[in-house]
């Protein structure tokens, strides 16, 4: 065990920008459109988060990270539909969902890796998404739109921005100590021993696989719930929100944090929305500005974010 | 379902596999040679759809419009790979992968800002247009049937490139082991420079064999990168022969498999859930497929390289 000081020293920036995210609502960016936005970066933070325990973690890219995304959603719309609003029942049916199909995807896509696992994991994420689409009662292409957030114990607490801020910022926390946790585990260090070199892992005694099968279902379902979150923040779901363009931007907040922390992830997040909100209110083509920007950074930023704000962490991650 | 039907469903299939292999073709080439994950091949066949249309409209003729299209989709695959990918050889596929998204992200609103949103109507070649008949009682329509022709000659022109010439005989030595290669002295930089303008022109000329026949919108490029990445997964990554094989495969499967589907679910189900279901389950279907490959064969059906 480390010291609660070197600790505090070592997690300072997840610790400030936690601080920072609980503080902004009292320090007058309580409008609606901040919260919303806010509220947003949190949601797709905990996303990220998820994705960096398997990109930074296992090593294991997927490009298809927001179909479970979309379970999470999905379960949202189809209970609603069924006229159940409970979120002690969704939250729990979302995250089963996107574990189960994580299960399900993950045991055939972890059996490769490298370039067949990216685009392997593509593909079931398209799979997903044309699935969605052709939901006809649920929208199809055009997307469903609730009528209500979920409701907590029967009480409407989600519908309050403010109170939602606050549910978003505490299960980010939650997932990203989940993560954090695992990492630092015994089983986390297979996993990135494994991310190394499967070789010697497997001449030790470990089999990778199912240590990556776990971390991909855990990713999986930390990203359901962040699917249940989306659809509730925006009260509306369409088959968009689980496109591959937007596992590519899960990706791309990942990388654009920095790879080698987990809480890059949730740098990533916020600067992506802040990023993509000031370059659409500058012109309706942002992507043409934001594409060459995204590969500029690739380029030359390699530690991310989390690298500029700590070198001396960059530099020990390589 | 009577067999006049099937034979549609099955030309059709045909006719979407050969324009999937023109794409896949290109994309395991790449990867094959520079080890080099390139999402933004999508886009080049969108982009070989745009000038095609463009040069068509603009000279009045289909042919013009092909010839100009060919040499502007090389071009623009060239500036590409000087500008972008060129720095990313030597970087993970992670950093490909994003690299690549941000061409596409930048191309596809390129495009919309260019030419806009609504998609854009390529009228058939006279010489082409008008059906013939391939079985008593059944027109087919001669554009589709000239596809699958200059699909399968494109086919055999790079069967005979790859395995009889000495450039072929290089790209095969550099997708099975390209450090052994530059190291005999062969300028591997030239060679994928190569390479990769041919993929990019074959992506481009699927494009505008597809502009009369699918909407030519931007985005389009997108689905079709995405099967093309199935095709190459399940041929083999780097294999061209795999590549074939697997897309006239995916292109019946999924043609079939849209057309067949409801009417499959239909036996279980009353009719409005049974188009549901099995529409749900036609787009399922090559990944399924895909999965059921890979679980046999992890590394494709004609693996290239020892894994």
């Amino acid at each position: 065990m480390t010291a609660p000081g070197a600790l505090l020293r070592r997690e300072a920036v997840p610790l400030l920008v936690f601080l920072l995210l609980a503080a902004a609502p009292l320090l007058g960016f309580s409008h609606s459109h901040e919260l919303t936005l806010m509220a947003r970066a949190m949601i797709l933070g905990i996303a990220a988060v998820s994705l960096s325990l398997l990109v930074g973690g296992a090593g294991l890219v997927s490009l298809g990270h927001a179909a479970s995304m979309g379970f999470g959603c999905y379960a949202v719309v189809i209970l609603d539909a069924a006229n159940i609003v409970e979120a002690a029942i969704v939250v729990p049916v979302a995250i089963a969902a996107a574990a189960l199909f994580s299960l399900v995807t993950g045991a055939v896509a972890i059996r490769t890796s490298g370039v067949h696992f990216i685009m392997i994991t593509l593909a079931f994420g398209q799979m997903a998404y044309f699935t969605a689409a052709s939901l006809a009662p649920y929208g199809g292409d055009d997307g469903y739109t609730l009528y209500a957030r979920n409701t907590v114990f029967g009480r409407d607490w989600l519908q309050d921005r403010m109170a939602f801020h606050y549910v978003c910022l505490g299960l980010l926390v939650l997932a990203w100590l989940l993560c954090r946790v695992l990492l630092a585990s015994r089983f986390g260090r297979v996993l990135r021993a494994a991310r190394e070199n499967p070789q010697r892992v497997l001449a030790v005694g470990f089999n990778p696989y199912p240590f990556r099968l776990v971390a991909y279902v855990i990713a999986g379902a930390v990203g359901g719930l962040a699917g249940v979150l989306l659809a509730n923040a925006t009260e509306f779901v369409a088959p968009a929100y689980i496109s591959w363009q937007r596992s590519g931007e899960l990706l791309f907040m990942v990388i654009l944090g920095g790879v080698g922390s987990l809480h890059g992830a949730i740098l990533g997040a916020l600067a992506y929305v802040l990023l993509e909100e000031q370059l659409a209110a500058l012109t309706e083509h942002w992507r043409m500005i934001f594409g060459p920007l995204l590969i500029l950074c690739v380029l030359f930023l390699r530690g991310g974010l989390a690298g500029l704000l700590a070198p001396r962490e960059a530099a020990r991650h390589g | 379902m009577s067999l006049q039907l099937l034979l549609v469903q099955f030309l059709n299939g045909l006719q979407f596999g050969v324009l999937l292999f023109l794409v896949a073709a290109g994309l395991t080439l790449v990867f094959g040679v520079m080890d080099f994950i390139n999402l933004a091949h999508g886009v080049q066949y969108m982009l070989g759809a745009y000038l095609g249309a463009t040069f068509a409209a603009a000279t009045g003729s289909f042919w013009l419009g092909l010839l100009l299209a060919l040499p502007a989709a090389l071009a623009l695959g060239l500036v590409l790979e000087f500008l972008v990918f060129r720095h990313f050889y030597e970087r993970d596929h992670l950093s490909q992968v994003l690299a690549t998204f941000g061409v596409i992200l930048f191309l596809n609103q390129a495009v919309k800002a260019i030419w806009g949103t609504a998609p854009l109507q390529v009228p058939i070649p006279a010489l082409l247009s008008g059906g013939i008949e391939v079985m008593p009682g059944l027109q087919y329509p001669v554009f589709r049937l000239a596809i699958i022709a200059a699909g399968l000659a494109t086919a055999l022109l790079l069967w005979v490139l790859v395995e009889r010439t000495r450039v072929g005989m290089l790209v095969r030595a550099g997708a099975t082991n390209a450090p052994m290669v530059a190291a005999l002295g062969v300028d591997i930089r030239r060679l994928f420079m190569v390479v990769f303008g041919f993929g990019a022109m074959l992506a481009g000329f699927a494009g505008v064999m597809a502009g009369p026949i699918f909407s030519v919108e931007p985005g389009m490029g997108d689905t079709v990168l995405i099967l093309a990445f199935v095709v190459i997964v399940i041929g083999g990554i780097g294999s061209i022969r795999g590549a074939f094989v697997a897309a006239l495969l995916v292109g019946l499967i999924d043609t079939v498999g849209k057309s067949l589907m409801p009417d499959l679910m239909r036996l279980f189900l009353d009719p409005s859930a049974a188009r549901q279901a099995g529409a749900a389950l036609a787009s399922m279907l090559i990944y399924i497929a895909m999965a059921a490959i890979l679980a046999i064969r992890p590394a494709g059906l004609f693996p290239v390289r020892a894994a």
